[in-house]
């Protein structure tokens, strides 16, 4: 299964994101293998759709799992439709929000947060 | 031949300039500033009709999708989106390029209609006003001002822009042949007055000054104006009787203070646009 | 905490207003009125951020490669090409004829449009900018200057100074405010630009404060406003009367709080008494 932790650096060291649609990188984490690989957020500085243009590469990843902290109406709508769960997380590091997420410690996102359209 | 009512600061005066002048020359007066469309409070054309203003958005035949992604890497405004079960459309981002028809192996994409506004047109005393409206809650103006554009009739126009030097204003120059800028006498005027004199020479086009609500503290405008030699077309004087009878929605050009200036910026005009 | 200025038309008075409450208030400032950045004008400081900024993609044609087969002309739907010559004004940068094009003679490259600037100045730091003339994504533009006001901003309180319309950069200049200012004048044009900017702020659901200024210009249009307000649950915090004195403080570049017999300072810092307690309340 892949999960990915919206980050603000390439390493699962490096603070966890809360934004969805304007963080830097994402982690995207194996957990077959046991590995970890940066991706950088396209839709980071997109004029507008941030938050569409980053559901769009979670989809392509592959990914099943996003840690992050909220998620806009639009990201929330196609995160759900793409049969993708979310986790909320407020933890300060990468590293740890995997291992809060592991522990079964992390509620599932169940609505969208405000529309920030880039400003969170 | 359309000449653009222009400013580079908002409140200066551009619709006060354009309807008036409108009115004394018996120009068509067309309302460019779709986000905010005032010039028809002042000249009160009657007999309106309207059309919608329509943007064409993508519309995805699921029969013949193969979800391959094409179109949602192609659109360069993150409007489509791939589940991987089918392909959503977010109708407010798109630019209807068609980027993404262009991109569809496989003949799955065709496209329909979306209102974002209405394009007005009326008749005032002796002159023909025209205006576009954009919906509320739209972000793109520039069709509703494109649509306007090239539907406003041969003969005289005066083009009332958007305040700024954005996009909006951009996209009605490029139908002007000529532009008034009008701008006032405070450091804030002549900031801006400079950018929108960078702009109409960016596009090459004949232009001249109108400074409304002129005072002696305008000297910075008025040497800025003589080092650049550029051609004031008229002075209008400050006083707050204008602005209470703009308040009320009436024309200036017939008050006492004010009719010796319009009426010489009138021939002015005519003379800088008309005659040459 | 953050407010955001707005007026719906232009020349009511916004500017003047935000400089006045971001003196009163120690709080970052950020001018949104990319078009037509006034607010900088008042202020001298040292600036410590400075960045390019790219407010979108623009084709460019490789004349080496082009067959002047005139494909690309057709499917450009912003008549942004003409002879194989791409107009930068008109190109909104969609890629179509890259897309199009059968000797891959095009690419969309990114446009330099902006500066983005962050100056400390007394009482905060300012976040503004330079743009080209006639560029795009002013929308994104504002959006890069609320987040570098916010990250930069040691202050609680961060002042928007918003632009003109209710288009793009107005949307980018309201979401996720704590509440919008709306400043508006007792004319026709004001009433019409006040209702279309409300609409919007409610589309939104922000806390909504409306004020006018040059209120005894037309006190019938001013009585109307503030019914207007009562009736849509806009909150309404005060009148600012017509002062020549506004007029001085623009050509001093002297923030209006500082003339004491100033009839518009004192409304306006009644205005900012309301708008504040609501604002802090929640």
């Amino acid at each position: 299964m892949k999960i990915a932790i919206t980050s603000t650096g390439k390493e699962l060291t490096a603070g966890h994101d809360p934004r969805f649609g304007r963080c830097a990188y994402f982690l995207i984490y194996d957990t077959e293998e046991d590995t970890y690989k940066a991706v950088e957020n396209k839709g980071q500085l997109a004029g507008g759709g941030a938050g569409i243009g980053a559901a769009q590469q979670m989809t392509d990843e592959g990914v099943q799992v996003v840690l992050t902290g909220n998620l806009g109406p639009n990201a929330y709508n196609l995160i759900k439709a793409s049969g993708i769960k979310a986790y909320q997380c407020k933890a300060v590091s990468c590293q740890e929000a995997l291992a809060l997420y592991k522990a079964g410690k992390l509620l599932e996102i169940s609505q969208a947060g405000p529309s920030h359209a880039g400003m969170s | 031949m359309n000449i653009a009512v222009l400013s580079g600061k908002g409140g200066t005066g551009k619709t006060t300039v354009a309807v008036n002048l409108a009115a004394i020359l018996k120009a068509n007066y067309v309302d460019c500033d779709v986000e905010e469309p005032n010039g028809f409070i002042f000249l009160k054309p009657r007999n309106i009709r309207s059309q919608d203003v329509k943007v064409l958005n993508p519309v995805i035949d699921k029969a013949k999708c193969t979800l391959c992604g094409e179109c949602v890497k192609a659109c360069q405004f993150n409007a489509l989106f791939n589940t991987k079960k089918e392909i959503l459309v977010f109708e407010k981002l798109c630019h209807s390029c068609e980027a993404c028809r262009i991109a569809c192996g496989s003949g799955a994409l065709s496209f329909q209609e979306r209102k974002i506004g209405v394009i007005e047109e009326g008749e005032g005393d002796g002159l023909k006003c025209y205006r576009g409206i954009l919906d509320i809650g739209e972000p793109m103006a520039v069709p509703v001002i494109r649509q306007l554009l090239k539907n406003v009739p041969e003969g005289f126009n005066l083009l009332d822009c958007s305040p700024g030097t954005s996009c909006n204003a951009v996209s009605s120059l490029r139908y002007a042949q000529g532009a008034i800028l009008v701008t006032e006498p405070s450091a804030f005027g002549l900031h801006d007055l400079k950018m929108a004199v960078k702009l109409v020479r960016e596009f090459s086009l004949p232009f001249g000054v109108v400074i409304n609500k002129w005072d002696e503290s305008g000297y910075l405008l008025e040497v800025y104006l003589w080092q650049e030699n550029i051609k004031v077309l008229g002075r209008l004087p400050q006083a707050r009787k204008a602005a209470e009878e703009y308040s009320k929605g009436r024309l200036l050009k017939d008050l006492p203070l004010y009719q010796a200036g319009f009426t010489a910026l009138a021939e002015e005009v005519k003379e800088v646009f008309l005659c040459s | 905490m953050q407010l955001t200025v707005i007026s719906g038309k232009g020349g009511t008075g916004k500017t003047i207003i935000a400089v006045a409450i971001s003196e009163l208030e120690r709080s970052a400032k950020v001018d949104c009125d990319v078009d037509a950045p006034n607010l900088y004008l008042y202020y001298q400081g040292q600036e410590i951020f400075q960045e390019d900024f790219s407010g979108g993609k623009q084709a460019v044609v490789d004349q080496l490669l082009c067959h002047e087969c005139g494909i690309c002309q057709t499917v450009c739907k912003f008549e942004a090409i003409v002879n194989g010559q791409i107009i930068p004004f008109s190109c909104e940068g969609c890629g179509a004829c890259v897309l199009a094009c059968p000797e891959q003679a095009i690419e969309l490259r990114d446009a330099i449009t902006a500066e983005v600037l962050v100056t400390r100045v007394s009482g905060g730091i300012l976040s503004h900018s330079r743009m080209e003339i006639g560029s795009e994504g002013s929308g994104k533009l504002i959006t890069i200057l609320r987040k570098k006001a916010q990250e930069y901003a040691g202050e609680e309180l961060i002042i928007n100074d918003g632009s003109p319309g209710i288009g793009c950069p107005v949307i980018s200049s309201l979401t996720a405010t704590d509440g919008a200012l709306i400043v508006t004048e007792p004319t026709q044009s004001g009433l019409a630009d006040l209702q279309r900017i409300a609409t919007l702020c409610r589309q939104f659901k922000l806390k909504t404060f409306v004020c006018i200024n040059k209120a005894d210009i037309n006190e019938e249009i001013s009585a109307q406003i503030e019914a207007y307000c009562k009736e849509t649950g806009l909150i309404f915090v005060g009148r600012i009367p017509y002062d020549e004195t506004v007029l001085k403080s623009i050509n001093e570049l002297k923030p209006i709080i500082y003339y004491k017999n100033s009839m518009a300072n004192q409304a306006i810092r009644a205005v900012w008494d309301k708008v504040r307690k609501e604002l802090f309340s929640c």
